[in-house]
């Protein structure tokens, strides 16, 4: 489904890599989790995956696509198989609850009557169905993951990629949204999860990519968090 | 489809201008300023020109007479003269008027107005005052009365003098005067309108950098370029309509005021003149606040759409 083929990436104005000759293929379905030192390139890798940077050499498939070779209109279809987390959230901070979910809704295209059906429903899936008309700034560090969680699902992406979601959270929000997480990826949908919580990645006990100055050490299916 | 999106961008893009607070606040002020300085100085050029037209007024050719001359004769003369393409019009002053006006004119001059009674006769012809369409056509109306055949020769023998040489001086100063008064006030205006859409173009790019934030997650979520740049331009639309309705009330008082204070200065009545052309004002100041709130807006946000 994704397949990373030899991507080397280095950033203007340093003369290390971020990343260094980079292999790996990751199935449909799969719950990855990749660890590493800060810097050691995990968000360089979801970077790449959604086309926001460029490889300075080799390629990165989604199926049979080179995604860094699509133009500008095929890029936004992609993006829109691909829902993503951060760990800044990044809500829309001028629109509720509501009109956060409902935004990625119609920039899809999507009917006013499926938007007024699904969001509702996904805002209780995320445990935020009474704060449909909060702003972010109203919300908590943990509602807000929840809420960037159900924005990233209400277009069933095929991927969620979700960049240190847990870096901001308390121990029993932190648990949380690994299990929204989990229960999207026994839904069929793929899981990359980026994130420097050991607890988290060992309770998962699915596949760690380990990076370490911008190379996989280890690639193991059911892994352990690992870092000297 | 289409229907479908406009809709969602304009309700989106109103969200942000009700929502943005401070930001809607300092954009409308901006362009609030922008506009102003604009009708300020449509309201200059006005008075500019009234002053400008004032002075024309002042100016004219007098074609004097030789005294005894027959009234039909002059009539003719004046019709022949209303022929010139380039006059506006003629005004008569007969000899009698003409003593009468001297003698207002030196009620105060004893010494004169003795001498005048010594004189049997009225010393003083009948004339014509020629106003031209422009300053700069009383030379050529002037020529009209050397060398032109359409006056006959027995109409130039009852000529006594026409003044255009006298007045020629202040007449091509006039000239030099209004024609640097308008080119002056165009190229003033200009840098001024051009200084004040840089600083609404800059107020409105520094608002949008901070949201260069939202506009990568509007393009993570899967958002087309043009569904991420309407709303900002609908929200430049409403700060634009927004000043404009502003600007347009904020000179009603300031009209009265000048039409109040300042008519015997500036020498229009400035709330009259709003009065007069508002609704040219009106449709002039909101197309610009639109357009330069659109306008500015969408190219601040495109900045970010490029990658």
């Amino acid at each position: 489904m994704i397949y990373f083929n030899g991507v080397t990436k280095k950033y203007k104005n340093s003369d290390d890599s971020s990343l260094e000759n980079v292999s790996f293929t990751i199935s449909q379905g799969e719950f990855v989790s990749i660890v590493g030192h800060s810097g050691a390139g995990k968000t360089t890798i979801t970077k790449l995956l959604l086309a926001e940077e460029y490889p300075s050499e080799g390629e990165i498939f989604y199926h049979s696509t080179n995604i860094h070779k699509l133009p500008k209109r095929e890029l936004i279809n992609l993006r829109r198989k691909i829902g993503t987390v951060f760990q800044d959230f990044r809500l829309l901070q001028n629109k509720t609850a509501y009109e956060n979910i409902a935004f990625a809704m119609e920039a899809t295209g999507k009917t006013e009557d499926e938007i007024r059906e699904d969001v509702p429903h996904v805002l209780e899936l995320v445990d935020l169905g009474k704060k449909a008309s909060h702003f972010p700034s109203q919300l908590s560090g943990g509602e807000k993951q929840r809420l960037a969680i159900a924005r990233a699902i209400i277009t069933q992406p095929d991927i969620i990629i979700a960049d240190e979601p847990t870096g901001n959270l308390d121990p029993i929000n932190t648990s949380d949204v690994i299990n929204i997480l989990k229960k999207i990826n026994d839904l069929g949908t793929t899981v990359i999860l980026t994130t420097h919580n050991k607890s988290v990645v060992d309770q998962l006990k699915k596949r760690v990519i380990t990076l370490q100055n911008g190379k996989i050490i280890r690639d193991e299916k059911e892994g352990k968090y690992i870092i000297k | 489809m289409f229907t479908l999106y406009l809709k969602r961008i304009i309700r989106s893009g109103y969200h942000n201008f009700v929502r943005s607070g401070f930001a809607s606040f300092a954009s409308i002020l901006m362009l609030t300023i922008t506009l102003s300085v604009i009708t300020s100085l449509v309201f200059i050029q006005a008075a500019l020109n009234a002053s400008l037209n004032d002075i024309k007024e002042k100016v004219d050719v007098t074609v004097y007479f030789v005294p005894d001359t027959d009234e039909s004769d002059i009539a003719q003369v004046k019709e022949a003269l209303l022929q010139i393409p380039e006059v506006r019009d003629i005004s008569y002053t007969s000899s009698e008027q003409a003593i009468e006006d001297f003698k207002s004119k030196h009620s105060n001059d004893y010494l004169t107005l003795q001498a005048l009674d010594e004189l049997d006769e009225n010393p003083l012809g009948a004339s014509l005052e020629i106003r031209a369409k422009d300053p700069s056509q009383y030379e050529s109306i002037s020529n009209y009365f050397e060398n032109d055949s359409t006056l006959s020769q027995g109409a130039l023998t009852i000529i006594d003098k026409v003044d255009y040489h006298q007045n020629k001086v202040i007449i091509d100063r006039l000239n030099s005067i209004i024609s640097g008064a308008n080119k002056l006030g165009f190229f003033v205006s200009i840098i001024l309108i051009l200084i004040s859409i840089i600083i609404t173009f800059n107020t409105i790019k520094i608002i949008i950098y901070m949201s260069k934030d939202e506009i990568n997650v509007m393009k993570l979520v899967g958002a087309g370029n043009r569904y991420v740049q309407g709303p900002f331009i609908v929200s430049g639309v409403l700060v634009g309509l927004c000043a404009s309705v502003i600007t347009i009330i904020l000179f009603i008082p300031i009209s009265v005021w000048l039409g109040n204070q300042m008519t015997e200065f500036i020498g229009i009545n400035m709330f009259d003149y709003y009065k007069s052309n508002f609704v040219q004002l009106f449709v002039i100041v909101i197309c610009l606040g639109v357009i330069l709130g659109g306008i500015s807006s969408s190219f601040a946000v495109s900045k970010y759409l490029k990658k």
